[in-house]
Parts: structure tokens; sequence; C-alpha cells
């Protein structure tokens, strides 16, 4: 690689080839094409499968009264995955954003283990009966409130000391997931194999996990708290330059990373609680992401994350559905597909 | 003017900074020297609020900048850390116009361009500005963070050892380019550096940082001296007279 040489007189030439230089996020006009092309791709794809999920083995001809009435009541299941799509991929690139990692994600935080410590628990103290028990909007509510006052105490206790410190706070993270997971493999232990089978349905991500009834808590707080972090994209932007060059930029980086992690908390919370957990999902999307959109403007990966992650999702539940015939376990078919893909992107561009 | 005035960080018991009295004029490029946990770097980072003092007051352009508002500082001061890792893939010319981050918060008119424009061609990286920072050598992409510190159009410039990592080349055209910056373009550069000869030949002010205090201030004229640089460094130190000036001698 030659370096240019830096006296004056050859400095100017470079400059006056080319017509206009600017900032832009997407740089050069294959970088716009190419994204472009990308949403495209990803529209048709989430309309293919979105219609596929309404249409797909619907016995009334299309069009007709009757059909409309099967894919309304399928279209619940629609707009869940549009909730999780947009709550898990904003989630996961604002997290990564702010703790400057890319290789982690907010279920490490301790969001699902602390669901799957709560629902063990209802299905060991009050038996079978806990997981009705903690069904209805009072109690899904309930658990998005403790969910998101769980990581305001660590986030608040963590970061506002005089040794606040991001890394310490993840580890601190990590440690209480692990506890209350292992506290919820002993009491699962204890379970009679009936209990077991009714508590394991409810911990792998599904979709039909959800209730139609939470949506209108589970809505309002995903559009709100993705719409935050969208309009803060640009100060995202800077905050993943890291605390010193951020700082050096002028913005407030403590109070900044604290709002972020507020509404990424509750984004996961509401993800969590409506369909359970789904470790992989945010992590993967938001690689993905990062690749197809090929820059660092927050105001191109967020939203295209958000279409990656419906994507994958009903993609997923469509083979789960159609195919396979097991339309519970979506989380299983992406981990495994996804994990495939995963690899083969990181091995073909060498760089997360 | 940049103050310290009573300047104290604790770090434990033993390693204390300060308290440090210090006032470095406007204009010009004032270089910080000193053996290794002297508290240069502190001193720096403290000036460019990147790190908070434990008693003392620190004044940029008569600002406090413990209580003057971040936003505001930011575009009188600019600071540089040693190490810059980001994990966002950016091209030469974005990471630029981050610069103009404190003016424009984000949203680049055509004036900000025009500045990341002169900022890029008055390091010599108008060629390299919409490559990436991971295909650049070590050289280039010291020259394209300090081409950000220069976009972020402040007053006063604090850099952190920028010669670090750089072969001769390298160092040499990057005091060059911040000599010109401190003369062309009127900016008062605070920088760290390793090399005393460096300091000697393209500051225009020496602070010489022992043991957490600020032991000498002068120009390279009084600071390079046998006496005062055996003292300093705490190693032989014998000043000749160079083709270019004086020149330190110690090894």
């Amino acid at each position: 690689m030659a370096e240019t040489t830096t006296s004056s007189s050859q400095r100017s030439t470079p400059t006056a080839t080319r017509p206009v230089r600017s900032s832009r996020s997407l740089p050069t006009r294959r970088n716009r094409i190419r994204y472009w092309t990308v949403v495209g791709i990803l529209a048709v794809l989430a309309a293919g499968f979105g219609f596929g999920l309404l249409a797909w083995d619907n016995p009334m001809p299309i069009g007709s009264e009757g059909f409309w009435r099967i894919a309304e009541m399928r279209s619940t299941n629609l707009v869940v995955m549009a909730v999780v799509a947009i709550c898990q991929s904003i989630a996961t690139v604002s997290f990564q954003t702010v703790t400057n990692n890319r290789i982690i994600t907010p279920s490490i935080m301790g969001f699902e283990a602390l669901y799957v410590a709560v629902q063990t628990a209802g299905v060991y103290f009050i038996g079978a009966a806990g997981v009705v028990a903690l069904q209805g909007l009072p109690q899904f509510t309930l658990q998005i409130v403790v969910m998101v006052g769980f990581a305001m105490v660590l986030y608040g206790w963590l970061l506002s000391g005089k040794y606040a410190n991001l890394q310490v706070m993840l580890l601190i993270g990590i440690v209480i997931g692990g506890g209350l997971a292992s506290v919820s493999t002993f009491m699962q232990r204890l379970l009679t194999p009936s209990e077991f089978d009714v508590l394991a349905a409810r911990l792998f991500g599904n979709i039909a996990n959800a209730d139609s009834s939470y949506l209108p808590v589970a809505i309002p707080l995903c559009l709100v708290a993705s719409g935050l972090l969208l309009a803060s994209s640009r100060r995202l932007n800077i905050v993943a330059l890291g605390r010193d060059a951020s700082t050096g930029l002028g913005l407030d980086h403590r109070r900044e990373t604290i709002r972020v992690l507020l509404l990424v908390s509750i984004l996961m919370a509401v993800s969590t609680a409506l369909i359970g957990p789904m470790t992989f999902l945010g992590f993967l999307v938001a690689t993905l992401a990062y690749q197809f959109a090929d820059t660092h403007d927050h105001r191109y990966v967020l939203p295209l994350s958000a279409l990656t992650c419906f994507v994958v999702l009903s993609g997923a539940y469509f083979v789960m559905r159609n195919i396979f015939y097991a339309q519970g376990v979506v989380s299983i078919i992406i981990e495994m597909v996804g994990g495939v893909v995963f690899l083969i992107v990181i091995l073909r561009k060498g760089r997360l | 003017m940049i103050t310290l005035t009573g300047v104290r960080k604790d770090y434990n018991s033993d390693v204390v900074i300060g308290p440090v009295d210090l006032k470095i004029p406007k204009g010009g490029v004032t270089a910080l020297v000193g053996p290794n946990g002297a508290g240069k770097s502190t001193l720096l980072t403290m000036a460019g609020r990147l790190l908070g003092l434990d008693s003392g007051v620190i004044e940029i352009a008569g600002y406090d900048v413990a209580r003057t508002d971040s936003k505001d500082l930011a575009k009188i001061v600019s600071i540089l850390r040693q190490e810059n890792h980001f994990v966002t893939r950016l091209t030469v010319r974005q990471l630029v116009a981050f610069g103009r981050f404190p003016h424009s918060k984000g949203r680049l008119t055509a004036d900000d361009e025009e500045v990341v424009s002169r900022a890029i061609d008055f390091l010599g990286l108008g060629d390299l500005e919409d490559r990436y920072l991971d295909q650049l050598s070590g050289g280039q992409r010291q020259r394209a963070y300090v081409a950000m510190v220069l976009s972020q159009d402040t007053e006063y410039i604090l850099l952190d050892e920028p010669l670090n990592n750089l072969d001769m080349r390298h160092s040499v055209q990057m005091m060059q380019h911040l000599r010109r910056a401190a003369e062309e373009l009127e900016r008062t550069i605070v920088i760290v550096l390793h090399d005393i000869n460096f300091a000697g030949h393209y500051a225009d002010r020496i602070c010489a940082v022992k043991d957490g205090a600020a032991v000498e201030f002068g120009t390279p004229d009084e600071i390079l001296t046998d006496e005062v640089l055996t003292r300093v460094f705490d190693t032989p130190v014998t000043v000749i007279e160079g083709p270019k000036g004086p020149l330190a001698v110690y090894y």
C-alpha cells in the first residue's frame, strides 16, 4: 500500500478531480445500490412469508370472505412476530453499541434467566396450575415491570458510582443470570415429569406462547422505546466511538448509556415476557444487519436489523409450521439455521 | 490559556498526581515530557475532562472544565487519547466528519463538509478519504485521528502521545503537520511526547513532569541542558550542539 506524500503541492490534485466530497453514511453509489437492494429483497421476503403464513394451508379460496376470516385469526401471530422482531433487533444493536462490543447480547444481562426463574418457580410452588396463574395481562405487565426494575437497579447501581464501569456491570449481569439459571435448574430437577413437560413448553421461544390480550401493552411499549432509540441514531453513532471519543465530542456518555440501557431493558422485557427466551435471535440478526448495511450509521442499521429480524422469525415460523408441523419451537430452527448462516457470513467476511 | 491550579488526582496512597500549578499560554506547541508514570497523560486527560480531578481547578480559556457543559467545552478544546479503537467500520471521511458533531449534532451542512475537506487535505489524506480505517497503515490512521480533532475546529488541541508507534518518517511528518496547525491555523497544541529531541525541535515550550509535579517549564533552550534533563529523567544526559539545535544524548 503506497502512502501519499504530504507536500502541499501534491495535496490539491485529488480534490480537483472529485466533484462532490461528502461524508455520507453510504459513501459510494455502489454502497447505496447495495443497501436498497438488500432492503428490497428483505421486504419481498417479509411480505412473502407474511402472506404465506396467512394463506398457506388456508382451506378457503384466496380472496373469499372465509379466507380473510381465517387469515385474520392467524394475523395475531404476525403482529406478535413484528413486535418481537422490532424489540430484539433494535435492543441488540443499541446494546452492542453502548457496550462497544459486538459479540454479546442483552439476553446475558439476566432477562431470560429471570423469566425462566419466574416460570419455574410458578410451576414449582403451585404445580402445573402455576403456568396458568402466570398468564394474563396483569401478570404480563408485572413481569415486564420486574425485569425493567431489575435492569435499572443493576445499571443505576453499577454505572453511577465512582468506579462506574461497563465491563464490571456486564460481568455482574452474567453472574446474576447464571445464578438465577442454576436456581431454576435445581427447581426443575425436583418437578414431576408431567409438570416439567408443561414448563418446558414455556421455556422455548414460542410465538404461540403469546396471548393476543398482551398486545395492547406490548405494542405501545415496543413502539415508544424503539422509536426513541431510532430518534437518537445520530447520538448512537457517537457513542459507538467509545467513552473517551464521545466525551471529547461533547456527549454526556454516562447519561446516554443509561438512557439507552433503560430503553433496551424495556424492549427485552416486552419480548421475553411475550414469547419467552430467544437468546440467539438478537445476536444473529444484529450481526447480519451489520453485514447487510455495511455502514456505521444507526439510521440505516436499525431499520434494516428490524426487517432482517422479521424475515428470520417469520421464515423460521413458516418452515416449522408448514414443513415440520412443529410450530411451537421457532427458537430451535433459528438457532440451527441461524448459527450456520452466521458462521458462513463471518468466515467469508472475516470480521464482525 | 490553560490554567491548572492545585490540581490533584489520588490513585492510591502511594501514587498521587499533584498538586500541580501550571499556566500554559495561548498559541504554539507545548510539549509535556517526563519519565513513565510521571503523570503527563493524567494531567492531559484531566484537562480534556476525560478524567475527573480530586481537587483543584483547570480552566481553559477561562472555562472551568469540571463545571462547563461538556457540549460547550467541545467547541473550545479537543482531545485525542493514545489508544483509539473503534468497533464500527468507518471511512476516513466519516471519522473526520465526527469532529463536526459539537457544531452540527450529526446533521452536516455544506459548511461542515467544507471544514471536513480542509482537515483531510491539511493532513494529506485526500486520496484516502474513502478508504476504511482498517485498510490504513498505522501512520495513516494516526493522521486520520488528528484530522478528526482538527475538524472539531477548537482553539485548544490536546494530544496524548500522537507519535506512539510511528516510525521516524511518520513521526517527523506528524510533528510538521502539528507545527503548521499551530502556525497557520493558530491553534494552541498541548502534546505529550516521549522523545525529548522531538520536543526540543518542534515545541515552543516544554513542561517537564516528574513524580506527579510540573518541575520545569520553559523554552526548549532552557530545558535542554545537562543539569535539567539529568534531574528530570534520573539518567545522565549530555546535551550537545547538533546540526539543527541542541541534541540530548542519553545512551
